[in-house]
């Protein structure tokens, strides 16, 4: 149970980033670290006491093995937290070249 | 051949935008050809999907050949068919009126790839019968859409889609921590095992922490009222066609579809969550129209609009009455149409005019022949006026509002709907009549295919009034509406089906 | 003031040249084990990617050019799409979208488990060339500070 509110912890860490900092590239690492967070509450969701790898080999049986679903979602989840975050970072290096700061509080040509 | 056509959906862009991103760029002209050709027959499909459905009530494919819930399924049903021809027929259009549009800016092999897979995507989330699935397209058409946005790469296009990516990856975050809880609540990914899983062990506080993220993720997607502030700055920045892509098709195929599938569907609609959703929908409203009053950006007022149509669409689907979920899903098919319309005048406008800008327009009335008037049809069709479309639906959504007893709501809907009316006369005054300023003495209507799709939109506009009609009525909208209202018999369709 | 030259220095240049041929066929071993081993080809994708950037790193970007230049990673990105959707078509004419048609040998072989080595093959060429296209447009791009206007 301690393991999951440290996972908590953990998202409630990455939310801070994206709402506080001011920084472009912090924020970016706020969401890096709320991806993160949500897929290692997905694997631990999974988890059966004394579980073993989920990997099938000749002499193994399947016995007390722990969920191989969230694993392999798991693994694409990461694939798209890696597409995302390659977006942004390459957004923010356009923005870095047209406005020549990465300070929210001046990237504010849109209002109203 | 019936049998296979669920995939086809997925199929023709996603195979169109691959050829697209190998031959693209070496034949000239090569990527709109392709674009139109997929574009067309999805729309064709996507019409004979509705027929295909009045027989049989309901479709499942399984994908692979693994029946469900061991397998992934695509799932068809009336509500299926109906967001299907709306996404699809929305999106041929829109993709002819880009052929045009496109030539000012650079690399449109590059911009038909990104559209392609935004289809693709939305395609997706409609037809997904298994929850994670529906999270992968989600985040296809997502991502797609983050780098159409930042399109023209100007200072404020780059802004808005930074803002813009980062609130949707924060709302696609909630949607998964969402599908995670119920994971571990019923051990099961797919949408009808879930139902039944649910419906069997009860609601506990998981079920409600998970419908509560839901609330928060898919209402950021969809632009509800504390989640908004993005849409303002996203749809304006947007070349013309992403925007009418954008505001007309991808809030509702991701924001409010997934939205109807999951809260009626999949948990089972509870009547604290559907007052929440009331409230909602009617703060949406005014928020959007009082806020959009005063906008003399063009594309930024009509974005602000998109805010507060959703807000009526929301408020018919949360009153949870039968003649409440017609109003709200007619007033989503309307909006759909008029909303693309209205952002496509605006694209014809700045091509032609060279500005967004209300104060720097006038009297373009006498130059732009079909823009003037295509533009009236839709701005009488959003305010309401008889008998447009948009009469119809905000009627609907008026008389269901009294009939379920919230009088309060529904004075609402109708002073928003007055306020709506004083905004696109505004449009109207500052933008087609008046006199032609001496800036714009050059400009001509615009090329072909823009205005053929603007027509055909106009054509949609004023006869969507007939879908009322007894006889189309049972064959359109009735089984979205049934689809929606018999929440739990989803599941024991599903499997009645497969067996 | 001494010439710069490109890359890093010379311990690190002598250990590439040892180790990225190692690094590319370790990533090629675990995508072609993909169906009896975990990896497959996303994972794998990702360290045939790796052992090119290794070179652009360690060497400069046009060293890196040589071996497997932009218009060569652009084809193969395109070719691993083209391909997976090829094979999810082909699985349709002979029953389901994406059916596991194809010799299924024994358990736990080589050439076993139907279109599943194939797949893995297609996402590793798409993942390996995407990753390091955006590497190299990231690199690429060149920041000339403009203030604000």
């Amino acid at each position: 149970m301690t393991v999951y509110f440290l996972c908590l912890i953990l998202f409630c860490i990455g939310l801070y980033c994206i709402f506080r900092k001011r920084n472009l590239i912090k924020i970016i690492i706020g969401i890096a670290i709320i991806e993160y967070a949500v897929n290692l509450f997905f694997v631990l969701v999974g988890y059966k006491m004394n579980g073993r790898v989920p990997i099938y080999s000749p002499d193994q049986t399947i016995l007390d093995m722990v969920d191989p679903l969230p694993q392999a979602l798991v693994l694409t989840a990461i694939v798209i937290g890696l597409a995302v975050i390659a977006l942004l970072v390459a957004l923010a290096m356009r923005v870095y070249e047209k406005y020549g700061t990465f300070d929210i509080t001046k990237i504010r040509r849109l209002k109203g | 051949m019936t049998h296979h056509l669920l995939p086809l959906f997925i199929i023709i862009p996603l195979s169109a935008s691959f050829v697209n991103s190998l031959l693209g760029k070496r034949i000239k002209g090569f990527s709109d050809i392709i674009s139109s050709i997929a574009t067309l027959s999805l729309a064709v499909v996507s019409v004979y999907s509705v027929f295909l459905i009045k027989d049989s009530g309901m479709i499942v494919y399984r994908v692979g050949g693994w029946a469900p819930p061991v397998g992934i399924s695509m799932v068809m049903d009336g509500l299926t068919s109906f967001m299907l021809v709306t996404v699809n027929v929305v999106a041929f259009l829109i993709s002819i009126y880009s052929i045009n549009y496109m030539e000012k800016y650079t690399e449109k092999w590059n911009f038909y790839c990104l559209f392609l897979l935004m289809i693709a995507g939305m395609n997706g989330v409609i037809i997904s019968g298994d929850m994670f699935n529906l999270y992968v397209f989600l985040e296809i058409a997502a991502i797609s859409s983050y780098a159409l946005v930042a399109f023209g790469t100007e200072h404020e296009e780059l802004e808005a889609a930074f803002k813009y990516a980062v609130m949707g990856t924060l709302a696609s975050s909630f949607i998964l921590l969402g599908i995670v809880f119920l994971y571990s609540f019923t051990s099961t990914l797919n949408m009808a095992d879930m139902s039944m899983e649910i419906a069997r062990k009860g609601t506990s506080c998981i079920v409600l922490l998970a419908g509560v993220l839901f609330l928060v993720g898919f209402g950021l997607k969809s632009a509800l009222v504390p989640f908004h502030a993005w849409l303002p700055d996203a749809h304006p920045s947007a070349p013309a066609p992403i925007s009418a892509m954008l505001s007309g098709v991808l809030i509702k195929s991701l924001g409010i579809y997934a939205i109807l599938r999951i809260f009626f569907n999949v948990l089972g609609a509870s009547p604290k969550i559907l007052s929440v959703m009331m409230v909602m929908g009617v703060l949406s409203m005014m928020v959007g129209v009082i806020l959009a009053v005063g906008q003399w950006d063009l594309k930024r007022l009509l974005a602000y609009h998109s805010i507060s149509q959703v807000g009526y669409v929301i408020l018919g689907i949360g009153l949870g009455t039968p003649l409440g979920i017609l109003g709200g899903l007619f007033h989503l098919f309307n909006h759909s149409v008029f909303k693309s319309l209205l952002f496509l005048n605006s694209g014809a406008v700045e091509y032609a005019a060279g500005t967004r800008d209300l104060e720097k327009m006038g009297g373009l009335r006498e130059k732009m022949g079909v823009t003037a008037n295509t533009s009236l049809i839709a701005s009488m069709s959003i305010s309401g006026i008889p008998p447009f479309n948009g009469f119809w639906s905000k009627m609907i959504i008026i008389a269901a509002c009294v009939q379920a007893g919230h009088f309060a709501f529904a004075s609402w809907a109708v002073i928003g709907s007055i306020l709506t009316l004083a905004s696109f006369m505004k449009v109207q005054r500052y933008a087609f009549l008046g006199e032609l300023k001496s800036t714009l003495n050059k400009i001509k209507e615009v090329p072909f295919f823009m205005k053929l799709s603007m027509i055909v939109l106009a054509v949609i506009c004023v006869a969507s009034g007939l879908l009322l009609l007894p006889d189309v009525f049972k064959v359109f909208l009735g089984p979205a509406r049934d689809a929606v209202l018999t929440g739990g018999e989803y599941a024991k369709n599903v499997f009645r089906v497969l067996r | 003031m001494k010439k710069q030259e490109p890359g890093m220095t010379l311990i690190v240049k002598t250990i590439t040249r040892l180790t990225v041929g190692l690094i590319l066929l370790f990533g090629i071993y675990i995508v072609s084990h993909g169906h009896i081993s975990p990896g497959g080809g996303f994972a794998g994708g990702v360290i045939i990617a790796l052992s090119f950037i290794h070179i652009m790193l360690a060497f400069g970007k046009e060293a890196a050019f040589k071996r497997i230049n932009q218009k060569v990673a652009s084809f193969f990105e395109s070719l691993g799409a083209i391909m997976f959707i090829t094979i999810a078509i082909l699985g349709m004419v002979s029953g389901y979208f994406f059916l596991n048609f194809g010799m299924k040998g024994e358990p736990f072989e080589l050439f076993s488990a139907g279109t599943m080595p194939l797949l893995n093959i297609a996402i590793a060429f798409k993942v390996g060339s995407g990753l390091f296209m955006i590497v190299v447009i990231l690199v690429l791009l060149k920041i000339s500070k403009k203030g604000e206007e």
